[in-house]
C-alpha cells in the first residue's frame, strides 16, 4: 500500500486536515450515545482494509508532518524523551517491533534487512538509510527507543513491571493530551494515573492493572481514550500550557467547526519479549468537528455525547470553556434518528 | 485469552544426570522463536493418547539465542505424568505445541547486583539469567545446593562458562548453603532470586527478612505443581454438563479436554489468569494455588484449576 | 498530617523499629522527635547500629540533647539540608543489604532525602518516613521546572519565569516535588490572589 503524505502543520498555521479516505478511516470512539469510563479493552487484532487497523502500529496520511512535528518539539525540549537506565532492554525490544510491524505492514515505505546483529534499516518517507548493530546503542544516533520513536506516530510508555505493579520508567511523549513525561517518570500505575477522575473509586483501574500484568506475549491489546482539543495541536503538554492555553477562548460559533477538533487515542499495550516490560503506544488521532458532521451517525452520537457528559469529565478533559458552542453547533446535524450500534458509519 | 500456540520439533535430547533431561526445541517451519528474558517459562503440550497434557518448563537457554528453546526436565515418578511422558516418550524428532514464553520469575534491571539461589532443578531460570547478565554486563553471583555433584545437573558447564560467578554447595560433601552468612554480605541494591525446594526458598527468604532485605528485592519462583489426587466431578452451569476430573489430570486439563477451556497463562497457581466462580460447593476446595487470600479462600466463591481440586458429593462452576 | 487525596500523593507513616543490620536516621528540627519517639520502642541494641544525621534546625540545643542522649553509634550533626543529604549520599555509597533509613521531618526534607536514598539504591520497603512540622510543599514548575521550596501559598509565583502556578497533589518521588502548572493560561492576568494554606 502507498500513501500519498499531506504537507501540514500543527502549529503555527495549523493547515492540518483530513482527506475524505482519512475521514472514513477515523477510530471514532464511541458505541453508544453516551459516555462513561471503562476498561474497554479487547484483542489488538488485524481489520479490514481501509481502517485503522490494517495494519497493526497504524501508518497514515499525517506521517512525514507528524514526524517533523515532533523533532521540532524535542529540540525546544528534549525531556520528552527519556529512558532510565534499565530500560534500554526494552528499548532494543520496541525498535525490533516497531521495525518489524512498520516494514510488514507498509513495504512501499520501510524495509529491514537482518543479518545476525547486523541490521540495516530503510524509511523512505523520511529519508532514512542506516546500518547498525542491534543491542550497541553506540551504533545509533539516539538511544534505540529515541530512534525508533522518531520513525513512528502516537507516544509511548514502555512500563517496567515489578513489585506487582508497572512503572513508567521510559517514554517518547510529545502528543499528549496534558500530561508530563518529565513529571511522571518513575511512577507507578495508580500514580500516573492519580489524576484522573472518577476512575479509582470505580475500581477501573485495579482491574487494568491486574489485566495488564498478565499481558501475554504476542497477544497485544487495545483501548481508545479520547479527549478534545482546539486547533489541531499535537502538543498540548503541560509544557506549554501557557502557549496553547489561550486559544480555549478562540472559539465561536463562526469557527467551531474548523477549531474544535475530536482527539482520539488508540491505546494499544504489548508484552517485550527480552525486557518483560510493556510498551503502551498511544497514538493520537485528530478530526475537526466539521469533518466529523460528514458521517451522520457520528454527528448525531457526538452531540449527545458531548451534551450529556458529566461536569467533573468535562473539567478534566478541558472543555469548560467552549463546550456550549460545540453542543449547539452538533445540535444542527442530530435530528433525533436513532443510531446504529458500533463505531462504524452506516 | 487463549494464546496462539507455536509448533516445534525437538532437535536434540540429552541425559544429563540419572534424574535429568535436556531438550531442545526449534520452530518446525524454521526461522526464528520469539526471544525471551531471563526466568521466562514455556507451556508444552503433549498429546499424550487421549490425553492432553500441558506442562510448564522454564526457559535454560540464552535468552539471545532465537533459533531455539533449551527446557531441562527433572523426572517425577510421582507426579501426573507430564515429565514421565518428556522423558520415555519425547525423542529427537518429536513435535510439540507450545505457548509464547510468559514470566512469572522476572529480573528487576535496576538492581546493582543480581544474586541468585539455586536448590536441585531450581537451577533452569537461573540458567537463563546467568546468561542475561553476562550478556549485558550486570553483576551476578550463582549459588548452586544440591546433594551431589552428581545431583547437581549442568552444574559443570555453568562453571566453565561463567567461572567465578558459580558457587556449589553440595551438602553430602558437608558444604551445605549457609543463607544467613551469605545475605549478610551483600551490597546495597542487590535482589535475591531462589528457585529450587520450598524449604530453600522459605529459608532464603526467611533469613534475608530476618537480616532487614525488604520484599522488593526478593524473588522467587512460584510454581505449585499441580498435584495428584482423587478423581472428582465439576458441573458446569451454563452448559449443564458434567466434566469428570482423572487422578492425573488438573481440574484445568480436564475441562480443556472436555471443550470448556479456561484462560491459563502459569498453570501453576500464581497468575491468577484461570481464576473460575464457584457458584454451589457441596464438599470441600482442595486449595493449592498462591493468588487467592485467605479471605477469599474462605469465602469459597473462586478457585484455581490449574492446581487446585475437589472433594465432596458436587462443585457448580460458573463456566 | 496532611490528609490523603489522590493516589501520587505520599501517605506517611509513624517511624518503628524494623529489622536490620544498620539503622540511618535523618531528621530536621521538626523531625527530631520522632526519632526520639522512636527510641522508646527500640531494644536496647538498636542505636549501637544507628546512624543518625540532623539537618538544620536540629542544630538548636532543645532537639540536639535528646539525640545525643540516644547513644548512636555515630551522630552527624549538619548545619544545612544540602549538607545531611550529602552526607546521607556518602554513608549509602558504602552500605550493604540490611540497611533500614528513616526520615522525619517536613516533606521536603522527607522526599529529598527519599530521593538520595533511592538513588543509591535502596527499595522504598527499606525506608520509612514521618511528616512532622510545617506542610509547605516543594514545587517543581512544569514550564521552566525550577524548584521552589518551601511553598506554603495557592497559588503561587515561579522564581524562575515568574508564571503564577497551581500546586497540584500530583507529586513525584523521583523529582521529590509537587507538580506546579499556569493557573492562569487560558486568561492571562486572572490568577486568583495567593492564599496561606500549606501550613
Amino acid at each position: 500500500m502507498t500513501i500519498t503524505f499531506r504537507r501540514e502543520t500543527f502549529r503555527d498555521d495549523y493547515n492540518f486536515s483530513n482527506s475524505a479516505v482519512g475521514i472514513r478511516r477515523f477510530p471514532f470512539p464511541f458505541d453508544r450515545d453516551h459516555y462513561m469510563y471503562a476498561v474497554n479493552i479487547e484483542p489488538h487484532v488485524k481489520g479490514h482494509p481501509g481502517t485503522i487497523y490494517e495494519s497493526l502500529i497504524d501508518v497514515d496520511e499525517h506521517y512525514v508532518a507528524e514526524m517533523q512535528d515532533r523533532a521540532l518539539v524535542l529540540a525546544e525540549d528534549p525531556l520528552r524523551s527519556q529512558s532510565l537506565p534499565h530500560m534500554e532492554l526494552a528499548g532494543w525490544d520496541l525498535l525490533e517491533l516497531l521495525m518489524e510491524q512498520l516494514a510488514a505492514g507498509y513495504p512501499a515505505h520501510f524495509e529491514l534487512r537482518r543479518s545476525g546483529k547486523r541490521w540495516r534499516w530503510v524509511n523512505r518517507p523520511l529519508g532514512i538509510d542506516d546500518t547498525f548493530v542491534f543491542g550497541a546503542a553506540s551504533t545509533l544516533p539516539y538511544g534505540p527507543m529515541e530512534y525508533i520513536t522518531r520513525q513512528a506516530q502516537g507516544d509511548f510508555c514502555i512500563l517496567d513491571q515489578r513489585d506487582g505493579n508497572l512503572w513508567m520508567d521510559a517514554g517518547m511523549v510529545t502528543t499528549q493530551a496534558d500530561w508530563s513525561l518529565d513529571f511522571d517518570l518513575g511512577m507507578n500505575f495508580m500514580e500516573w494515573h492519580a489524576p484522573v477522575p472518577r476512575a479509582h473509586e470505580m475500581g477501573v483501574f485495579d482491574r487494568a492493572l491486574k489485566f495488564m500484568l498478565n499481558l501475554g506475549q504476542g497477544q497485544p491489546m487495545r483501548r481508545f481514550n479520547w479527549t478534545m482539543t482546539v486547533n489541531p495541536r499535537l502538543d498540548t503538554s503541560p509544557e506549554t500550557y501557557p502557549k496553547w492555553g489561550p486559544d480555549r477562548r478562540s472559539v465561536t460559533a463562526d469557527n467551531v467547526g474548523d477549531k474544535v477538533h475530536l482527539r482520539v487515542e488508540l491505546q494499544s499495550f504489548w508484552r517485550l519479549p527480552r525486557s518483560n516490560a510493556i510498551v503502551f503506544p498511544i497514538r493520537c488521532y485528530l478530526i475537526k468537528l466539521e469533518e466529523l458532521v460528514t458521517v451522520p451517525k457520528w454527528a448525531r452520537r457526538m452531540h449527545r455525547v458531548l451534551r450529556d457528559l458529566p461536569p467533573d469529565l468535562v473539567d478534566y478533559k478541558g472543555l469548560t470553556r467552549w463546550r456550549p458552542i460545540a453542543v449547539d453547533y452538533l445540535a444542527a446535524f442530530d435530528d433525533g434518528a436513532a443510531t446504529s450500534p458500533g463505531i462504524w458509519p452506516d | 485469552m487463549s494464546a496462539p500456540s507455536i509448533a516445534v520439533r525437538v532437535s536434540e535430547v540429552a541425559a544429563v544426570t540419572p534424574l535429568v533431561k535436556r531438550f531442545r526445541l526449534e520452530p518446525e517451519s524454521g526461522g526464528r522463536l520469539p526471544a525471551f528474558s531471563g526466568g521466562a517459562h514455556i507451556a508444552v503440550e503433549m498429546q499424550d493418547g487421549a490425553h492432553r497434557r500441558r506442562n510448564a518448563f522454564s526457559l535454560m537457554g540464552s535468552p539471545s539465542d532465537t533459533t531455539g528453546y533449551v527446557i531441562g526436565v527433572r523426572r517425577h515418578d510421582n507426579g501426573r505424568g507430564g515429565s514421565r511422558y518428556m522423558h520415555e516418550r519425547v525423542t529427537p524428532g518429536t513435535m510439540l505445541r507450545i505457548a509464547h514464553p510468559a514470566n512469572l520469575f522476572p529480573i528487576d534491571g535496576r538492581a546493582r547486583k543480581h544474586l541468585l539461589l539455586a536448590g536441585g532443578i531450581g537451577i533452569t531460570p537461573l540458567v537463563a539469567m546467568a546468561e542475561q547478565f553476562a550478556r549485558d554486563g550486570q553483576p551476578f553471583e550463582l549459588h548452586y545446593a544440591a546433594r551431589s555433584p552428581e545431583h547437581a545437573a549442568f552444574a559443570d558447564e555453568l562453571l566453565e562458562r561463567f567461572g567465578p560467578a558459580v558457587h556449589t554447595h553440595f551438602s553430602a560433601q558437608g558444604r551445605r548453603l549457609a543463607c544467613a552468612s551469605l545475605l549478610a554480605e551483600q551490597p546495597l541494591g542487590t535482589h535475591l532470586y531462589v528457585c529450587g525446594p520450598e524449604t530453600l526458598m522459605d529459608e532464603a527468604f526467611a533469613s534475608a527478612r530476618a537480616l532487614g532485605w525488604p520484599e522488593q528485592s526478593l524473588h522467587r519462583e512460584r510454581f505449585a505443581a499441580p498435584a495428584r489426587g482423587l478423581p472428582f466431578a465439576v458441573r458446569l452451569a451454563r452448559s449443564g454438563r458434567r466434566v469428570d476430573v482423572g487422578a492425573d489430570q488438573s481440574m484445568l486439563e480436564a475441562l480443556e479436554a472436555a471443550g470448556a477451556p479456561v484462560a491459563s497463562l502459569c498453570r501453576g497457581g500464581a497468575c491468577g489468569q484461570c481464576e473460575t466462580r464457584v457458584l454451589a460447593c457441596d464438599g470441600t476446595l482442595l486449595h493449592a494455588d498462591h493468588y487467592l487470600s485467605a479471605a477469599e479462600r474462605g469465602a469459597g466463591g473462586k478457585v484455581m484449576p490449574c492446581v487446585s481440586r475437589f472433594a465432596g458429593r458436587s462443585l457448580t462452576l460458573d463456566l | 498530617m496532611p490528609e490523603t487525596s489522590i493516589k501520587s500523593r505520599p501517605v506517611y507513616g509513624t517511624l518503628a523499629p524494623q529489622p536490620g543490620t544498620r539503622h540511618i536516621l535523618l531528621a530536621d528540627g521538626d523531625g527530631a522527635a520522632a526519632i526520639v519517639d522512636l527510641a522508646r520502642a527500640a531494644p536496647p541494641e538498636f542505636f549501637e547500629r544507628a546512624h543518625i544525621i540532623t539537618a538544620p534546625a536540629a542544630g538548636a540545643m532543645a532537639v540536639r540533647a535528646p539525640l545525643r542522649a540516644l547513644a548512636p553509634a555515630v551522630l552527624d550533626e549538619t548545619d544545612r539540608l544540602a549538607a545531611a543529604l550529602s552526607r546521607l549520599a556518602e554513608v549509602l555509597a558504602g552500605a550493604g543489604m540490611g540497611t533500614r533509613l528513616y526520615v522525619a521531618g517536613t516533606e521536603g526534607t522527607i522526599g529529598q532525602a527519599m530521593q538520595v536514598a533511592l538513588d543509591a539504591g535502596v527499595e522504598l520497603g527499606a525506608i520509612a518516613t514521618e511528616h512532622r512540622g510545617s506542610r509547605a510543599r516543594r514545587v517543581q514548575c512544569a514550564h521552566c521546572k525550577t524548584f521552589i521550596d518551601e511553598v506554603t501559598t495557592q497559588p503561587v509565583a515561579c522564581s524562575g519565569c515568574g508564571l503564577m502556578l497551581f500546586v497540584r497533589d500530583h507529586y513525584s518521588r523521583r523529582l521529590a516535588a509537587f507538580q506546579g502548572v499556569c493557573v492562569d493560561a487560558e486568561e492571562p492576568g486572572s490568577a486568583p490572589t495567593p492564599e496561606e494554606v500549606f501550613t
